[in-house]
């Protein structure tokens, strides 16, 4: 299968997720320049973590503007998978292709530290692989993770099973304390109701190896590659 | 030629934790009749419109479209004549 991974002006996780896909997962995996307007062949699109345009007006406002986000709306719109990773993540909102948006962390603090996620909904070609009840460890690295929906929104989120991870405690218990960023219900990651688009704050690409301390990451791209490769 | 003056702010019910820090240090420094602190964006844009309705339109467009994200804020604006940006 192959991987594409976006790059924006000011995104700095592409190496990483790059790295992530080709060296860990063994899967073919290209950039995608963000003035391209078309994606083809390709499984899975990943917008990547960064400060895409220097974060200027809003996290990810601008980038939702780049050539490359109309085709990956129509690419969403035929089933395509993509998982936006951080300021993936504040893209994706922002071009509303997930619901809601980010205000800065509760504490005003750029957050860099490893958190436990629950995964809340397994069914979903990003978490399929993750084994039931098991806590991932994955770092978060942001400033603005302070996921808000309003009233309208939240109820249909749940109701549709779309919160896909929540931050958690050691034990999996949701609290107050296990929330680093003031997110409503804890959400960490969310999905669209077809189940196709994921948005997620915490790097997965940086907890993939061994030797960063956690391989939970891992789990969600080898949850893609099996999804694709059972299609 | 006009200018637009546009505010933006946190709509009303969502958190604002930078006005909320703010006001925690007015109370401090002893400005005890402030009761309400929300922190917002200004921005000011020169407009080469000859017509005031139509620049108000446009402006309207663009705050929706890309200075605020409906979700989360609120605007307001002004269109005055002026040369002085």
């Amino acid at each position: 299968m192959r991987f594409g991974i976006v790059t924006f002006p000011g995104s700095n996780c592409d190496y990483d997720c790059y790295h992530a896909i080709r060296d860990i997962l063994g899967e073919k995996v290209d950039y995608i320049w963000h003035k391209e307007i078309s994606i083809k062949n390709f499984d899975c699109v990943i917008l990547p973590g960064g400060f895409s345009y220097g974060d200027y007006l809003r996290t990810g406002a601008i980038a939702r503007f780049s050539p490359i986000m109309q085709a990956v709306k129509e690419y969403t719109e035929k089933g395509g998978l993509v998982i936006g990773i951080c300021n993936g993540f504040q893209i994706l909102l922002e071009a509303e292709l997930l619901p809601g948006a980010m205000l800065v962390n509760k504490n005003l603090q750029f957050l860099c530290q490893t958190v436990n996620l629950k995964v809340e909904n397994y069914n979903t070609p990003f978490t399929l692989r993750c084994a039931k009840e098991r806590i991932l460890r994955i770092p978060i690295a942001h400033k603005e993770g302070n996921y808000y929906a309003d009233e309208g929104t939240w109820p249909k989120l749940k109701e549709n099973n779309q919160i896909v991870f929540r931050y958690c405690d050691e034990q999996g218990e949701i609290s107050d304390e296990a929330n680093p960023n003031g997110s409503l219900f804890n959400i960490a990651g969310i999905c669209n109701e077809k189940r196709n688009v994921l948005g997620m704050m915490p790097h997965p690409e940086r907890a993939s190896e061994a030797i960063l301390g956690s391989e939970d990451g891992r789990l969600i791209f080898e949850s893609i590659r099996e999804y694709v490769k059972k299609l | 030629m006009f200018i637009a003056n546009i505010y933006i702010t946190l709509k009303e019910g969502v958190f604002d934790p930078q006005g909320t820090i703010i006001k925690h240090s007015l109370e401090t420094l002893g400005f005890k009749e402030v009761s309400e602190v929300r922190m917002g964006k200004f921005v000011r844009l020169r407009l080469n419109h000859q017509n005031k309705e139509e620049a108000k339109k446009e402006v309207e467009q663009i705050c929706k479209k890309v200075l605020t994200n409906p979700v989360i804020e609120t605007y307001r604006f002004e269109i005055i004549d002026s040369l002085t940006f």
